[in-house]
């Protein structure tokens, strides 16, 4: 044998043994797919930076039941820490135990959100804060009552003051101080996240192909509307859930854009901690990420105006519990502090008990 | 406009005589408004349009060239032109002709975030 011959067989050798291994493992792709690491600037609008004071104002608001009209709800009951800051139910449940139409999403990242809700008809996390206390069925806040409440509690005072000096305390006051708490649920610490920053022991290697299949456009095809670095395009689509065939169903996104495509439409969600907060989907239909993924592999249940971005490939058992195992590296441990908080704080005396 | 009238108080020969005349007529006026129209092509890729202001010329068109590996949309709901040119598939092109001084707010439906201005000018 030549010598030159030796480099080109240790190549071909190295192809080999790469082209055989590949097919039990996956590597961590090379180079590393740092469009998916979330940006570490939290965004926030102009004259409301989440200083700490904000933040803890917000904070003791956000978890506070005295907000809601009859003293049982607060934000944390529909988007509570201990269910991945959603709340478990299939559809929420409002005031006097009235089933509402969607599910309630989590909050974590939605910060980074740049459309809010499922339909999109909130822009910012402080337009968001005002839905809740105003609608009727959520908290139907008596504003009089609560800054009645606010100006006495001394607590309250200081805090206002301290995030706020010197502004009159209102309603988009307490939308702001929210919002900048809300800027702080933020995960970023998942296995997938520590697999990103190169820690190739992170995730197993089930849910590296899992992550493989979650990008590739011909199987899994999710990460085109599931996008990077969010996990969504924040953006609208139908993906066929079989309520949408029901009489009267939810238009979605249509109700308010009547633009043909958006019929049935609903925003693309984040999959941050998406193994704590089922059930899925904004109709609660589905009851585990298996049932989900199943949902795609079937190509939806409705397909009259599915999103022309819906395409799946076909999926093998195997890659469809990879999908699974890949969510399930989704999750981040909740910050330590929030979750004391909202123990803490779920036993303040009720207004008027 | 009397088109109306006239044409009821004309014999029907020379009534097909005046419709040709008039088709003929309009056909004349679109093609010669056509002869200085431009076409404008915006692409869309990385899930933005290559342009956020164009200004353009009444009767001119726009051509958005999709170059992503995804599906987007196209629409406004401007006074000036309301229009959905629906899906268009990667590596496609859909038109669009201005034909209303104004401005018009064109969006992906898809993508909100993907959006542009048109003005149009006379
Ligand atoms: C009764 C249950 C309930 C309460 C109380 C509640 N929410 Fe929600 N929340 C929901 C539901 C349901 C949705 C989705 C509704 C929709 O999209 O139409 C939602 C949506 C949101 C969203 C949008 C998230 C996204 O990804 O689009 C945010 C942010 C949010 N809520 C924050 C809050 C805050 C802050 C409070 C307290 C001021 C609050 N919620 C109180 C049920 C609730
Ligand atoms: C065409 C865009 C699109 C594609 C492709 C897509 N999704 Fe989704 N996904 C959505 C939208 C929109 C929703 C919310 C739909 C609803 O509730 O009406 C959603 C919901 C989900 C949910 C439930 C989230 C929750 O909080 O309830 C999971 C989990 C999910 N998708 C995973 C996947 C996986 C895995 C794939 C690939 C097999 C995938 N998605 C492909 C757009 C998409
Ligand atoms: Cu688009």
């Amino acid at each position: 044998m030549q010598p030159s011959m030796i480099p080109r067989l240790c190549v071909l050798s190295l192809f080999l043994v790469h082209a055989f291994s590949n097919a039990e493992t996956i590597t961590a792709p090379t180079p590393p797919p740092h469009e998916w690491r979330l940006p570490d600037h939290v965004p926030y609008p102009d004259g409301n930076e989440p200083t700490p004071q904000r933040v803890e104002l917000g904070r003791m608001l956000y978890f506070d039941k005295r907000l809601s009209r009859d003293g049982t709800t607060s934000c944390a009951s529909c988007h509570d820490p201990a269910q991945g800051w959603s709340d478990g139910l299939a559809t929420s449940r409002g005031l006097d135990g009235k089933t509402l139409p969607r599910a309630s999403p989590t909050i974590i990242n939605a910060a980074y959100n740049t459309i809010q809700m499922w339909d999109g008809r909130k822009a910012s996390l402080e337009d968001q804060a005002m839905g809740p206390m105003d609608s009727p069925d959520e908290m139907a806040t008596d504003f009089d009552k609560l800054m009645a409440l606010l100006g006495r509690d001394a607590t309250y005072r200081a805090a206002f003051q301290a995030a706020y000096p010197d502004a009159p305390i209102d309603k988009l006051l307490i939308a702001k101080a929210i919002a900048s708490f809300e800027r702080t649920v933020v995960a970023r610490n998942a296995p997938f996240d520590r697999w990103l920053a190169g820690d190739v022991t992170a995730m197993t290697l089930q849910q590296q192909r899992g992550f493989q299949i979650f990008v590739d456009p011909n199987t899994g095809n999710c990460a085109v509307c599931h996008r990077a670095p969010l996990f969504t395009d924040n953006g609208f689509h139908n993906i066929g859930l079989s309520s949408f065939g029901r009489e009267g169903a939810d238009p979605g996104r249509f109700a308010h854009k009547p633009i043909a495509v958006l019929k049935g439409a609903f925003k693309t969600p984040t999959l941050r901690n998406i193994a704590e907060t089922a059930p899925y989907f904004h109709d609660g239909s589905a009851a585990t990420l298996m049932d989900v993924v199943e949902h795609y592999a079937r190509g939806g249940d409705v397909k009259t105006n599915l999103s022309p971005n819906l395409k799946t490939g076909p999926l093998t058992q195997q890659d469809k519990d990879d999908l699974v195992a890949f969510m399930q590296a989704l999750s981040s441990p909740i910050p330590a502090p929030i979750a004391a908080a909202s123990t803490r704080v779920s036993h303040l005396p009720v207004a008027g008990k | 406009m009397n088109v109306q009238a006239t044409t009821q108080a004309l014999p029907p020969s020379m009534m097909k005589t005046a419709l040709y005349a008039l088709t003929l007529m309009v056909l004349v006026m679109a093609s010669t408004g056509d002869a200085d129209a431009e076409d404008h092509v915006v692409t869309q890729s990385n899930m933005s349009f290559s342009a956020t202001d164009l200004t353009v010329k009444v009767g001119d068109t726009v051509s958005f060239s999709n170059r992503d590996s995804m599906a987007h949309n196209v629409y406004s709901l401007s006074d000036a032109k309301t229009f959905d040119l629906g899906s268009s598939a990667p590596n496609t092109s859909k038109k669009v002709t201005l034909d209303q001084p104004g401005v018009v707010d064109v969006e992906c439906a898809l993508h909100p975030s993907m959006r542009m201005k048109i003005k149009v000018t006379q």
